[in-house]
């Protein structure tokens, strides 16, 4: 079937409404994330086969209360909506509702309604419905609400066939509103509709109410809908008050009347008695705590076993490709440069799995926003939101993900500083290199007997992460100044049982767009790096061969002749001169020319540092073991004191220097995006690197 | 009159009205109508912020969103 053929179907519902569950059940693995065109916000779309043989397209709305966005990601709920040209302008829309708490699910509903497009409304969570003790008369609804009404239980997948039948059958459009907008605004509305060619008037009193906003209206329609505005005496706010509380009254009548409920109002539910324990003052911050170091020791010890195996069966291509290719730079560009740079991406994919499992855990159950709800107070004596929780623990895994989570924040002043402050967290691609250091430095031996010495500098280093995105907020806190009110208006959804299928999608769907955009940049650089690290332009370079015979005499070995002649070459290749050039700035801080190549392909990724050094010790992919190159760092000289090169003083200084330092261009990307300017990435980038290197001078200093 | 921010845990009122304007209109579409009964859930460690019920769920907001609330005697 051709591709224009297909039907477009929007789902649309309330946050915690089971939305995502019943696009994951219509759609199975066969969905795409992709990009609204024109914004960031993430499109999920996918395709559901129908029973009458033909395929829909089903997207997959960010959840919203109101066709009145708060967030960023629900404005574009409102742009597909009222515009009828947008591209993904759906031909028929589901409504999910979540049948145990009805009255506040429709509103949403209604104000769809009024806009004329086809639609089906859902009512989700049966189950929960039934265990509240609600008795839906779903034929007096429907009459009432003047739609076709499917109920459904998203965790048994009840209802999802009945669904999706009723998306096969032509799905009639009301004509009468349900909520007649016409008397807020006859004047406005009748001008509007004359202007813009509109049939239905809440689509008119929309565009009066949200003109600013709308990205379709270019500024001098924007300029007509002012004018009609002004002369026909409309006031945004109170008018919108007016609507909301009228829809309301009908809803609240609707649903007195076909709803019974047969509980005992003042028993509490088992969500209420979780949340006494869960938001208790003591035991509250010893469970979230407990959570956090739950998830630190599953990244650490959980991922180790797949890590390795990822590990192991790289380097044995590696080997295998070595074997049957002919020697030479083929060979080598595959093996030492794109081999070894897909390397230190797939070996993320376990601990990146299980973060995103667990935060996936952490929000279907419900209690991401107890924490929320917990940590808001502190978070704002520093000058963030409660809401700041999830990008910050997020930031653990990788900032790019989470500095997206930070839309969720309405205020853009707690936004802009968690954006700012969440690449000081520590997130995985830091591990690699906190890990070869630490192993360098650090003895294996334990503390207290049950706490492993080597775990306990790694967990130092994610809390100075910590305490930094702190210091800076509220630095930041300090130096900001805003007229605009932060405000914290959350749901806190009934616990739930977190749908498996749901997490495995989200482990899926992360692993996958991490491995293809962070692997992208990686495999480039290693290639790069290859390629800067193998050839040189100078006279030095040119004549390496001979400059090393001499060095080394004729009674040297085949062997020391090689290994000198790759260090000699290395020396005064591009990457080498680059790496000569920054060593006097970095001399203060215990580096040598050596980790300044490091530091500067570092600058595109974190995750680099280990690849790269493997690259400069002349270390062949074949054995491309954190072992190898951890010995081999352990044997490198510091050619002025004879002593060893790496130092605890070194180690230490380069590990602040990592954690602090902002090196990561998928990171300045997003926040580029986010912010919409080269501003606040250019200062964040320049205020990260001043805190990285004095505080790896002061670390340098001590230890030394 | 009273504010929401002043009931006690537990205690029950009912919506009379609201102080801030654009905060109602964020508030009335979360289901906190004129004449809903609500009562205090939850209060947050520190005191701030707080968890209501109102129209069949759990909602939370902070103790200045709460002041704007005002309760009926």
């Amino acid at each position: 079937m051709a591709k224009a053929d297909r039907i477009k179907i929007a789902l649309v519902g309330n946050p915690n409404s089971g939305k995502t569950t019943l696009f994951n059940l219509l759609t199975g693995l066969n969905q795409k994330t992709g990009n609204f065109p024109g914004v960031t916000v993430d499109k999920k779309s996918g395709f559901s086969k129908l029973p009458d043989g033909t395929t829909a397209e089903i997207i997959d709305l960010p959840g919203t209360y109101s066709i009145y966005p708060k967030t960023l990601d629900e404005q574009i709920v409102q742009d597909i909506l009222l515009d009828p040209e947008h591209s993904q302008y759906p031909d028929k829309v589901i409504v999910v509702t979540d049948a145990s708490n009805l009255k506040r699910n429709l509103l949403l509903f209604t104000q769809i309604r009024d806009l004329g497009i086809p639609l089906v409304l859902v009512l989700n969570m049966m189950d929960v419905a039934q265990l509240k003790k609600l008795n839906i008369d779903l034929r007096g609804l429907s009459i009432d609400l003047g739609v076709k009404i499917i109920p459904t239980n998203s965790h048994s997948g009840d209802g999802i066939a009945a669904l999706k039948e009723a998306l096969t059958q032509p799905l009639v459009k009301s004509k009468k509103p349900f909520y007649d907008i016409y008397d807020l605004a006859p004047k406005t509305i009748d001008a509007i509709k004359t202007e813009f060619d509109l049939t239905e008037n809440y689509r008119a009193y929309q565009y009066a109410q949200q003109s600013v906003r709308l990205n379709f209206l270019n500024d001098k329609e924007k300029e007509i809908i002012a004018k009609i505005k002004s002369e026909n005496g409309f006031y945004d706010v109170p008018t919108q008050s007016q609507e909301t509380l009228g829809r309301y009254q009908f809803i609240s009548d609707i649903v007195d009347r076909n709803v019974k409920n047969s509980r005992d109002p003042l028993k509490k539910s088992v969500s209420q008695k979780i949340d006494r324990v869960v938001t208790h003052p003591v035991f509250g911050y010893l469970i979230f705590f407990t959570v956090l170091m739950l998830i630190f020791q599953a990244i650490f010890a959980w991922a180790e076993g797949p890590m390795n195996l990822i590990e192991g069966s790289i380097a044995e291509f590696s080997g295998w490709v070595k074997d049957i290719l002919p020697e030479g730079i083929l060979s080598d560009l595959l093996t030492d440069g794109v081999l070894a740079g897909l390397a230190g991406v797939l070996v993320f994919i376990p601990q990146i799995a299980i973060l995103f499992a667990f935060i996936a855990l952490l929000e279907e159950s419900g209690y991401m926003s107890r924490a929320v709800f917990l940590m808001d107070k502190l978070m704002r004596k520093v000058g963030l939101n409660g809401k700041s929780v999830v990008p910050l623990i997020s930031g653990m895994a990788c900032a790019i993900p989470a500095i997206m989570a930070t839309r969720n924040i309405e205020s853009w002043k707690d936004r802009l500083i968690t954006i700012f402050v969440t690449p000081f967290m520590s997130c995985s691609a830091r591990l690699p290199v906190y890990a070869i250091l630490i192993g360098l430095v650090v003895p294996e031996q334990q503390v207290l007997g049950v706490f492993n010495l080597q775990g306990l500098v790694l967990q130092a280093l994610y809390l100075l992460g910590f305490l930094a995105a702190i210091g800076s907020a509220y630095v930041m806190k300090l130096i900001l100044k805003t007229g605009q009110k932060s405000y914290f208006i959350m749901e806190l959804p009934g616990y739930k049982i977190p749908s498996w299928k749901n997490i495995g999608l989200t482990i899926y769907d992360k692993s996958k767009t991490f491995v293809l955009e962070a692997g992208k940049i990686i495999i480039a650089i290693s290639i790069v790096l290859w390629v800067l690290a193998s050839y040189g332009f100078n006279d030095n370079f040119r004549n390496a061969e001979e400059n090393v015979r001499q060095k080394v005499g004729v009674n040297a070995s085949q062997e020391e002749y090689e290994v000198a002649l790759s260090s000699y070459k290395l020396e005064h290749s591009v990457a080498g001169s680059f790496g000569k050039i920054i060593e006097p700035a970095i001399r203060p801080l215990g580096y040598d020319w050596k980790i300044g190549i490091a530091l500067i392909t570092s600058f595109a990724a974190r995750e680099v540092f280990v690849g790269t050094m493997s690259t400069i010790y002349s270390i062949g992919a074949s054995d491309d073991d954190e072992v190898t190159i951890r010995e081999r760092l352990r044997e490198e000289k510091n050619p002025e004191t004879g002593g060893a090169m790496y130092t605890p003083a070194v180690a230490f200084s380069l590990m602040v220097f990592y954690a602090f330092a902002m090196q990561c261009m998928s990171t300045l990307a997003i926040v580029y995006r986010e912010t919409k300017g080269w501003k606040w990435p250019i200062i964040q980038t320049v205020y990260m690197t001043a805190v990285a290197y004095i505080s790896a001078f002061i670390t340098y200093n001590i230890f030394s | 009159m009273r504010s929401l921010a002043e009931l006690k845990k537990n205690e029950r009122g009912i919506i009379n009205g609201f102080k801030d304007d654009s905060l109602s209109v964020k508030l009335i579409e979360m289901g906190c109508l004129p004449g809903t009964e609500v009562s205090v859930e939850l209060i947050a460690p520190f005191g701030d912020p707080i968890a209501i019920g109102v129209s069949g769920y759990c909602l939370s907001l902070r103790k200045d969103e709460a002041g704007c609330i005002m309760i009926e005697d």
